[in-house]
């Protein structure tokens, strides 16, 4: 049986020619890679549309799709990287998702901003081979993180039903 | 020297005529790096998508400088767009044409606009001719048997 050991990165860049850039960037780098065009369309894929909806069929254990890291650009028309970052980050079965933002304009209140939310790292375009080597060790800790919170979700349950 | 050999060197002679003269930058070279054996048409993908991209864009341009009342807002939108994907692929002129858009726009100054607009498509113009050589010459150089030369 075999294990996919492969990282999933989901794009988001309103540019085709970045868009084209970044997928070979991370394919060349062994990650496996979907790429979108719009903010909206990174929530759709991860499973979040308007409102989070939780009915009791849905474990979520996994998202839709299962993605271990979002790049996304800034400047995008309607939702903004930053809007999508914030999105993620306010999402309970998102927010673990480490976020890397890009843009081509170095703006230090920019980068801090998005920092500040909860960016892992801000790559300034065009993004080369050396930005995607730094993104491997951002996966890895948040395999570990999630298995963590996974493990402690079980207890958490248990106590529920001692409230109830 | 054999007709091969000869379409290297002029490949070669070529390659670097584009970089002294600033049509192209060292991302070119970053795009090339990224072209293997699993992608050998990457570079001219990439590029094909930004000849789209960019007479799409220089369409908006021109249409929205031809409005009665000129959005400057989106002028600039799409001028900071082109300014991306020419620096993405390392098309250096063309960058640069583009950043030239941002004052004008601030100024709202329509003329300076459009005069910013006829540079940027003679760029274009120029660029994508020299890219259809620069394909050209890598064809030839397949076609013969021979290997495309690499930088470095």
């Amino acid at each position: 049986m075999a294990v996919d050991t492969q990282f999933h990165v989901l794009a988001v860049d309103d540019s085709i020619v970045d868009r084209k850039l970044i997928e070979r960037l991370l394919t060349t780098s062994s990650f496996h890679v979907t790429a979108v065009d719009s903010g909206t369309k990174a929530l759709e894929l991860l499973g979040l549309q308007g409102n989070e909806t939780r009915d009791s069929h849905h474990h979520d254990h996994h998202q839709d799709a299962e993605v271990n890291l979002i790049i996304t650009d800034y400047c995008m028309p309607g939702m903004t990287g930053y809007d999508l970052l914030r999105k993620i980050k306010e999402s309970e079965s998102l927010k673990d998702i480490p976020v890397v933002i890009m843009s081509s304009e170095n703006i230090p209140a920019r980068i801090n901003r998005c920092l500040e939310e909860g960016a892992e790292e801000f790559f300034l375009k065009p993004v080369r081979l050396s930005d995607v080597d730094k993104l491997k060790p951002h996966l890895i800790r948040s395999k570990s993180k999630v298995q963590y919170s996974l493990d402690n979700k079980i207890s958490s349950y248990e106590i529920h039903d001692e409230v109830f | 020297m054999d007709v091969v050999q000869m379409l290297q060197r002029q490949f070669i002679d070529y390659m670097n005529s584009l970089y002294s003269e600033y049509y192209l930058d060292d991302q070119f070279n970053q795009l090339q790096k990224l072209a293997d054996e699993s992608s050998p048409d990457f570079v001219i993908e990439v590029v094909t998508l930004f000849f789209q991209d960019s007479e799409k864009l220089l369409e908006n341009l021109s249409k929205a400088l031809e409005q009665p009342v000129v959005d400057f807002n989106q002028v600039a939108n799409h001028a900071h767009q082109f300014k991306g994907s020419s620096s993405s692929i390392g098309a250096h002129r063309v960058k640069n044409q583009c950043v030239k858009f941002r004052a004008y726009c601030e100024e709202k100054n329509r003329e300076g606009c459009l005069a910013c607009l006829q540079e940027l498509q003679q760029e274009y113009i120029v660029l994508k001719k020299k890219f259809e050589i620069l394909f050209q010459l890598e064809q030839d150089i397949v076609q013969k048997g021979g290997i495309v030369p690499t930088k470095d």
